[in-house]
């Protein structure tokens, strides 16, 4: 048991809505983890508090043994070490694909500019943007966005990475380009928290799939087990729903 | 019927107002550039006291005839024995003046940056004060260029008012050769094609930073 990341009891409110009302579980290191439900059951504020760009109202979160949620952690040390990929990407506008994956190198990290840009090249190699380094984001379809946002947070050299629905805002024809690569990233052993509505990578990728719904956990469980023994019934009229709506791609 | 006579005499006195005015100009803005960002920056970003002091700031400066400004520092300030000469408190009442007008425009720009950005740059450890810095700034001083154009423009022509405490800027050389020769429509004239003039050649810098600074894909390009 190596366990990275371990979430205990997460309660999140905004105003007089409980966003959150007790979210535990645990990450392996190496792991991939998808988080499914419907909207609005609190996944993408789950994923916020882990890295406290949200900070919960109450519970604890502890990244490879070091309390996240203790008020004398630096929460800024903690962030470098936590990857986060967003639904539309947040690349910087101003900056091309090259300086967007190098800047947290040198502000961050304080690496020396060659060897930063050794890094940045090589990770957007990684996510096939070898011969995008100078372009803009604006220049760049959603699905190259999104893969240069992928190797802003592999540069890094993270402990584990966060997606929050990070193909919801591409068109269908651009999805694929950026589940190869995450599925590539699961395999090569990176520890990932996925929150995502692609079944056909939960189900192909994932080693444990969470169900989550109003605030709590439902039902966690391998791929296999999930869609094929549902324990609870909302968990197989979810599945079965939104297999319906989004089919299986990915 | 009053017959325009024009003198060349006039121009290099006007000339050497002109330079002062551009020294007054060019040194109240760069006052207010650095003090109408820390403003726009403890407006936006600021908790409690910051908050507080930053939002009084431009309220005040705003809210007071810059006159009132120029008179207080240059007559007023002596009761107190700080006596400054009529540049410097030129000088100082424009920059402050004008530092909570551009604290405004800032603070637009700023707030016009879209929320993911500062999310992003958090995300990868950045600290508040790098991830205005290196994330924030750089887009919103690129938004501000043309709203803060009529800034610059607005305080070339403002500066005019140092006059009145005994600077020799452009408007003060005016004053002073109108008063030996009376000629005011055709003095005025030129001074007027003066301060046109420059407001032109800055407006037409502006658009090519505005230009050169441009991010690559993003905006329409004209022409």
């Amino acid at each position: 048991m190596n366990i990275i990341l371990k979430v205990e009891d997460l309660h999140k409110r905004y105003g007089r809505e409980e966003v959150l009302k007790g979210v535990s579980f645990e990450v392996q290191k190496g792991e991939t983890k998808v988080i499914i439900g419907p909207s609005g059951t609190g996944k993408s504020t789950m994923l916020r508090c882990i890295n406290q760009l949200t900070p919960p109202d109450k519970g604890r979160i502890w990244l490879d043994g070091v309390e996240v949620t203790h008020p004398k952690t630096n929460i800024n040390t903690v962030r470098a070490q936590i990857g986060f990929v967003f639904q539309d990407f947040n690349l910087f506008t101003h900056l091309t694909a090259l300086d967007n994956v190098r800047l947290g190198l040198l502000k961050v990290k304080k690496l020396v500019k060659e060897r930063a840009t050794e890094v940045a090249v090589e990770e957007l190699r990684r996510v096939g943007l070898a011969d995008k380094t100078e372009a803009y984001p604006a220049e760049l379809s959603g699905g190259q966005q999104q893969r240069v946002s992928i190797a802003r947070a592999l540069a890094m050299d993270p402990k584990v990475i966060l997606f929050d629905e990070p193909t919801s805002a591409l068109d269908p024809e651009l999805i694929g380009e950026v589940l190869t690569v995450m599925i590539d990233l699961a395999k090569s052993g990176m520890t990932m928290v996925v929150v995502s509505h692609e079944m056909g990578f939960a189900r192909s990728v994932a080693d444990e799939i969470i169900f989550m719904e109003h605030g709590v956990i439902v039902e966690q469980g391998s791929p296999q087990q999930l869609f094929s023994h549902p324990q609870h019934p909302r968990t197989g009229e979810f599945l079965h729903k939104i297999t319906e709506l989004y089919g299986e791609t990915g | 019927m009053h017959h325009l006579v024009f003198e060349w005499s006039w121009l290099p006195q006007l000339a050497q107002g002109l330079t002062i005015t551009l020294e007054i100009t060019a040194t109240c803005i760069a006052i207010g550039i650095v003090l109408g960002l820390l403003l726009a920056i403890g407006r936006v970003y600021g908790k409690h006291i910051f908050y507080w002091l930053s939002s009084a700031y431009v309220q005040f400066f705003r809210g007071t005839p810059i006159l009132v400004q120029l008179f207080t520092i240059y007559y007023g300030l002596p009761s107190w024995g700080v006596r400054l000469s009529p540049f410097i408190s030129g000088v100082l009442a424009l920059g402050l003046n004008t530092a909570a007008y551009q604290a405004e425009y800032f603070r637009g720009a700023i707030q016009a940056i879209r929320a993911g950005q500062m999310l992003a740059a958090r995300s990868i450890g950045m600290t508040l004060p790098q991830a205005i810095r290196y994330v924030i700034l750089p887009q919103a001083l690129r938004l501000v260029i043309p709203p803060w154009s009529n800034e610059l423009i607005l305080m070339l022509k403002y500066s005019s008012i140092v006059y009145m405490v005994t600077v020799m800027d452009l408007m003060g050389v005016a004053m002073t050769i109108t008063s030996r020769n009376f000629r005011y429509l055709e003095v005025f004239i030129v001074v007027a094609l003066m301060y046109l003039a420059l407001v032109l050649i800055i407006s037409r810098l502006l658009r090519m930073l505005e230009r050169k600074v441009r991010i690559p894909g993003l905006g329409v390009e004209r022409r």
